[in-house]
């Protein structure tokens, strides 16, 4: 097994708590980790993106190399793109439909969709919405990561067990709102046959 | 179980359980999260290890020598460009050795990811004639603090550890041992060794020089560096630090034919090169940085043809490593990638939304049309992000301190209205003595501390000028009368035009503190902060 994952977003969308919960169930099943993440500069609002290889075996480069992603997991449309290079042929594109507007030459997010829909293997979630409508619109990283769990290949007892340790800290309350937004994303998933199917 | 843990405090946890004393650091990106982790460490709190900031690199490595001096383990942290800071504290006490072991960590960033250049500190390790050590993973990062400890104890001089960004940034399960304490308080035997008057001096370093062979020696055998000697005669790799690991990427752990010689520990074992040279038909050096390696092989062995690398062109010159690069750089790798869409625009970093920085450069936008646009001389920090459009205020950004010196000189050449823009932790670092140049000559300049009370581009540490600047300013002979304070808000504006435009027009030193605290400081911080400013007064 030997599962290569690119995180997208912008610095302060919180993509690398998507990334401790990878890395904390991959841990927890036994298997070996490498999770790259970008400090400094990029974080005032430039473009980051966190790299996470699980594998059974020992992993040697800490960086993805092109066009071996299995699955870019982005927070933000344009952030998606970014990565295409990395994406394996049949890879995995799973995104955030909010797009994040810092710049004065943002695209138009229909011109995003329309390239992100070139590629057979996507799934475009309103995952804010969704995090909205259940209390905070925070958590839509959560709901993304139950989403992409369908292609990710931990088990779900384990992600879910990842997300209580990571917040065992904070209230009951946010645990709760975190695991719902998981099971949220999950139910996006169930809807996309082939997505399933990869299961 | 293992820990989960980035490079870096795979390193600070290995500097903990080998026993450390005291770190000292000054921030800087990528090597920020190693202080860090000791400070938030609670073993480190119950040690009672010293973990306090210092105010720039140089006082940080002087106390560290310090603490070895009396004996205890301690370890200086920077960024790459904080070395040149540190620099002459770095080569002298090459020359008069150490005490306690001393451990010199330092983060590169090759691809200039948070810098303003991408220097290689093996460079320094080098001219310093010390022993370096370059992890190639976490783990090793963290095992290689117990060993780099004993190291500079036994060999009685500092060890250089090179860390990039890459490792330093990148998390591992990392396997931890059995923690061993600190050492008591011992003095150095003989004390001369470190009062480096010219002929102690001369002595020390013809035993440094004299130690030159000890050290390849601990190189040949050290468990850091293993030749893998493959049935393919063809290319042998040299491979150094993390590029290693973008090698095995490529060609896989399973038995390869490929000879293979690791390095993580200099100064090179020159038998186990001649090894690989000897074995194979060409050797490709990969190292992440410069061609140092590979320039080396050409003074060892001086047959061009036979070497590849960054010089020979098989290698790109600058920026980081990576597993295509290398894995091109074999041949093992041909295929041309999707390229990132063209509705994709750049998303450079920028200013917070609600940053005092901003306003501060929209009050001084105001009087570019008068003063001309060429003017002000920037510094290092959050604030330099005002050098970008659409404020575009700041011309300059060299090195830390700069901006007051550089204005002073551009006014003494007769440029007039120069302004010099400076962050409150980058004035204590580096600021203080260029001000004095100004005062002691009375330079016409017009010196704007940015002073956000933290060390904000690293992460919001705690600057040492909380409290401190109007006294500073004061102690160092600003006028009095030209020491303003000003509060970068929108509803402040046009008055804050008025001083600046004022202060413009005296041809003498002006320092306007532009006070406003950095908006991404918690509320737990700024109550820190206030208590802080309380127990000075
Ligand atoms: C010699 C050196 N050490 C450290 C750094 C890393 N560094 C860059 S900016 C900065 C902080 C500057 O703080 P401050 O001047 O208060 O500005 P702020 O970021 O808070 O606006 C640091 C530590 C560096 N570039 N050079
Ligand atoms: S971190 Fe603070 S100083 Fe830096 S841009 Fe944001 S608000 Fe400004």
């Amino acid at each position: 097994m030997n599962t290569n994952i690119i995180l997208s977003g912008v610095g302060g969308q919180g993509i690398l708590t998507i990334a401790a919960v990878l890395d904390t169930a991959a841990l927890n099943q036994d298997l070996f980790i490498k999770q790259s993440e970008v400090h400094g500069m990029s974080q005032r609002g430039g473009a980051v993106q966190s790299h996470v290889r699980i594998s059974d075996k020992e992993i040697f480069s800490d960086l993805i190399p092109e066009g071996k992603a299995d699955l870019i997991l982005s927070v933000e449309p344009m952030e998606l793109l970014r990565y295409i290079p990395f994406l394996k042929k049949d890879g995995w594109l799973v995104t955030d439909s909010e797009p994040f507007i810092n710049t004065s030459n943002y695209p138009e997010k229909d011109d995003l969709f329309e390239e992100i829909k070139k590629h057979p293997n996507h799934v475009i979630v309103d995952a804010t919405q969704i995090a909205k409508s259940i209390g905070n619109s925070k958590v839509a990283n959560m709901v993304l990561l139950g989403t992409a769990s369908a292609i990710i290949p931990l088990s779900e007892d384990s992600l879910l067990e990842a997300i209580k340790t990571l917040f065992q800290h904070k209230s009951e309350k946010i645990i709760k709102l975190n695991l719902e937004a998981f099971a949220e994303g999950k139910k996006v998933a169930e809807g996309i046959t082939n997505l399933a199917a990869n299961q | 179980m293992k820990s989960l843990l980035l490079g870096n405090e795979a390193l600070a946890q290995g500097s903990i359980d080998a026993g450390l004393s005291g770190v000292y650091a000054y921030p800087g990106t990528p090597s920020t999260e190693i202080t860090e982790y000791i400070q938030k460490s609670k073993l480190a709190k119950e040690l009672n290890i010293h973990t306090t900031w210092s105010v720039n690199e140089k006082t940080a490595m002087e106390a560290a020598l310090g603490m070895s001096y009396v004996g205890k383990r301690s370890m200086v942290v920077m960024k790459h460009v904080g070395l040149n800071v540190a620099s002459d504290v770095f080569m002298n006490m090459a020359v008069s050795g150490v005490n306690g072991g001393l451990v010199v960590v330092v983060a590169d960033d090759p691809s200039m990811h948070s810098s303003q250049n991408e220097q290689d500190s093996r460079f320094y390790g080098k001219f310093a004639m010390i022993p370096i050590l370059e992890p190639s993973n976490q783990q090793e990062a963290y095992d290689s603090m117990l060993y780099a400890f004993d190291l500079s104890e036994e060999v009685k001089l500092p060890v250089l550890l090179r860390m990039v960004t890459r490792l330093s940034h990148s998390r591992a399960g990392i396997v931890l041992r059995k923690r061993r304490g600190p050492n008591d308080i011992n003095l150095p035997t003989d004390t001369s060794r470190f009062a480096l008057l010219p002929m102690n001096a001369r002595k020390q370093f013809d035993l440094l020089v004299n130690k030159q062979d000890a050290l390849i020696e601990y190189s040949e055998k050290s468990n850091l560096n293993s030749l893998k000697k493959g049935k393919n005669r063809g290319v042998g790799i040299l491979a150094c630090g993390i590029a290693h690991n973008y090698v095995m990427e490529n060609i896989g752990d399973e038995e390869t034919d490929y000879s293979i010689l690791k390095i993580s520990q200099y100064p090179l074992p020159k038998e186990k090169v001649k090894a690989l040279y000897d074995h194979c038909d060409e050797i490709l050096v990969v190292e992440d940085g410069y061609p140092i390696v590979e320039e080396l092989l050409h003074n060892y062995f001086d047959e061009d043809d036979k070497i590849k690398g960054k010089l020979s062109g098989d290698l790109p010159r600058t920026g980081e490593l990576n597993p295509n690069i290398v894995g091109r750089s074999l041949g093992l790798f041909q295929n041309k990638m999707a390229p990132i869409p063209s509705v994709v625009t750049p998303r450079p970093p920028q200013l917070c939304e609600g940053c005092g920085h901003t306003d501060l450069f929209n009050a001084i936008n105001e009087l570019i049309p008068v003063i001309g646009d060429k003017n002000v001389f920037g510094d290092i920090g959050c604030y330099a992000l005002g050098a970008l459009p659409p404020l575009g205020t700041i011309n300059t950004l060299i090195d830390m301190g700069a901006s007051i010196t550089m204005a002073k000189g551009a006014a003494d050449a007769g440029l007039e209205n120069a302004i010099a823009v400076i962050g409150d932790s980058t004035f204590t670092h580096s600021g203080m003595t260029g001000l004095l140049d100004a005062v002691y000559e009375n330079t016409p300049i017009t010196v704007i501390i940015s002073d956000n009370s933290a060390v904000a581009m690293t992460g919001a540490q705690e600057s040492t000028a909380v409290g401190r600047l109007h006294k500073i300013c004061l102690g160092i002979g600003v006028h009095p009368d030209h020491l303003k304070t000003i509060v970068p808000l929108k509803k402040n504006h046009e008055e804050n035009v008025e001083i600046l435009r004022n202060e413009l027009k005296y041809k003498g030193v002006s320092v306007i503190i532009s006070e406003r605290p950095c908006v991404r400081l918690s509320r737990d911080q700024k109550e820190q902060i206030k208590a802080r400013i309380a127990a000075l007064n």
